[in-house]
């Protein structure tokens, strides 16, 4: 609806493409990363699969119900995680989140994580960052269980 | 029945006349919690200003009127729930408590290995989770009497779950999710026709319907002030007389004994065996005028209030082809809670959308993933109407649906937009 600035500060364009968006839906047999996710606030759950190659993630997909942030915010993620170092992959999801939970000014994203600029209207309502933050809490447990598994 | 006037009712409620993001309030969840009237928030002031004091100890002139303060309210709730005798009046931080309380107190001490309790899957996890716990820890086996797709139970089916092994039926009056109504009567009928205890979780009934414990003939009802014009902090555990002598204590400490020595302790009589502690003083005083305004209003007539408000609701929303409402189609099987979901979209967002509004509804799983899961849907979003919600409550809640079907682009009732 044209004029309704408060709803599309929340809901970006760019998000609701995202979240529409079925390129990196779903789940990955075999893979080597694998991790579940669970929203306790709305019950909302995630589950992340990813296969590595040289030392990186190469290929991410995420499977589970969401709302609109949830689901953008993972199918973002998919984007600019996959074909990173596991090194990179933890320095970004450190960013994302100090925007997140931190209120990190946006312009200090790395460029990697450019589009995930579009979140930053979730800033201000507190109750759904939870469900921003949720893919990427979930990709790196999933990357921690899978680095133990090895020692 | 005098009609509920709810343009009276909404001035003693000092909150609705707050701005939420720019909109009057527009509070519409009431099942998780409701507004305190004026009434309410000046007792607590009263009882700290001018009474406060611990109860059951002093002889000091302030111990003496906290501690009856404390009793007339316990008095009010018997009277308001039809239970004779005001010692059966247990009180608790809130329903969840009271439903531990009797997992604990009577289950440990009365159930053991192959009894089974029986639940429905429509169960609030405060009604459930108790008693997986108690199974797992006992070695005693559940039962669920399933829920059909429209959010009812099925009396055969229900019966199908009883049987000679049950030693406790436990289930919830309405439903917290759905709104819906179920046969009480019938089911602590069905219930003590095997030899079962019953618990019924009251928590949606009690601000909403006349209650009457003694002619359900159940053996332990449990509700929760919040959700009826009283404080938080304050729930009730009313049981049988003698059901509650026979259990154990709760939670040991002081209040609750008779005679202590270093080698054991006495019980105190009812209800102080299952009030060990300082309780909630001030807000068991407050929940008093809470009472005596519902009793004023009539529950007939906030029933009937409610029930007007939900039916309007129904079609207001079922006009959109979009939305879906769950629950049942009988309006009489229906209590002033409204859950719907509109195609496409997560009930979280439906949430944001609708707060934008001003409009506070519940959105999610409400406490109860097992049946969300039988209902196949991650969650609802959720209106749940009081005494002083109004039919322009409920054209907020359209405006914030077209609102929300519009910026979404979802097809409504007008045409693809």
């Amino acid at each position: 609806m044209e004029g309704d600035a408060e709803l599309q500060d929340l809901y970006r364009e760019v998000l609701l493409d995202y979240f529409r968006s079925t390129t990196r839906k779903g789940r990955l047999e075999p893979a080597d990363v694998r991790a579940h996710g669970i929203n306790p606030v709305c019950g909302d759950e995630i589950e992340i699969t990813a296969r590595r190659e040289g030392g990186g993630l190469a290929i991410l997909r995420y499977a589970g119900h969401g709302c609109v942030i949830s689901q953008a915010s993972a199918a973002m993620m998919g984007e600019a995680l996959e074909g990173k170092s596991e090194e990179r992959v933890r320095e970004l999801v450190k960013a994302f989140k100090a925007m997140m939970l931190e209120n990190a000014p946006v312009s200090s994203l790395p460029p990697e994580l450019e589009a995930l600029s579009a979140l930053e209207g979730v800033r201000k309502f507190p109750l759904r960052v939870k469900c921003a933050t949720l893919a990427w809490n979930t990709v790196a447990q999933g990357l921690s269980a899978a680095a133990g598994a090895e020692r | 029945m005098t009609a509920l006037n709810a343009a009276r009712v909404r001035e003693d409620f000092p909150i609705l006349r707050r701005l939420v993001r720019g909109r009057p309030l527009v509070y519409l969840d009431n099942a998780a919690t409701t507004q305190k009237p004026r009434a309410v928030i000046d007792a607590l002031v009263d009882f700290y200003e001018r009474h406060n004091a611990n109860v059951h100890r002093g002889v000091h002139t302030l111990s003496e009127e906290a501690t009856n303060m404390v009793e007339a309210s316990r008095r009010k709730t018997a009277a308001f729930i039809g239970a004779a005798r005001p010692e059966t009046v247990i009180f608790t931080r809130n329903a969840t408590e009271s439903i531990n309380l009797v997992a604990h107190a009577w289950g440990r001490k009365f159930l053991k290995a192959g009894d089974e309790i029986a639940l429905t899957e429509m169960e609030h996890h405060s009604n459930m989770v108790p008693w997986q716990m108690l199974a797992r820890e006992r070695g005693v086996s559940l039962r669920f009497a399933p829920v059909e797709p429209d959010g009812t139970l099925d009396m055969g089916k229900f019966r199908a779950t009883l049987g000679p092994k049950t030693k406790l039926v436990a289930f919830t009056a309405v439903s917290n999710a759905l709104g819906t109504v179920n046969p009480v009567a019938d089911m602590i009928g069905a219930a003590k026709a095997v030899g079962a205890n019953v618990l019924v979780d009251a928590c949606q009934w009690a601000p909403h319907r006349a209650l009457d414990v003694s002619s359900w003939g159940a053996d332990f009802v449990a509700f929760s002030a919040h959700k009826m014009l009283g404080p938080t902090g304050i729930g009730v555990l009313w049981a049988r007389a003698e059901i509650l002598d026979a259990m154990d204590p709760f939670l040991g400490g002081g209040d609750m004994i008779s005679r202590v020595t270093l080698d054991g302790a006495t019980w105190n009589e009812l209800p102080y065996k299952f009030e060990a502690g300082t309780p909630n003083i001030a807000d068991a005083v407050a929940f008093g005028p809470a009472l005596d305004y519902l009793s004023a209003l009539g529950l007939d007539a906030v029933r009937a209030h409610e029930e007007a408000l939900a039916a309007r609701a129904v079609a207001m929303l079922e006009a959109e082809p979009a939305v879906r409402v769950l629950g049942p189609r009988e309006p009489a099987r229906r209590s002033g809670v409204v859950s719907f979901n509109i195609a496409g979209l997560h009930p979280h967002d439906v949430g944001t959308t609708f707060d934008l509004e001003g409009v506070a509804v519940r959105v999610g799983h409400h406490c109860c993933q097992p049946l969300m899961s039988k209902l196949q849907c991650g969650g609802t979003a959720r209106a749940s109407f009081y005494v002083y919600n109004d039919e322009s409550d409920v054209d907020a809640l359209g405006r914030a649906l077209r609102r929300t079907l519009d910026f979404f682009k979802i097809a409504t009732k007008a045409g693809v937009r």
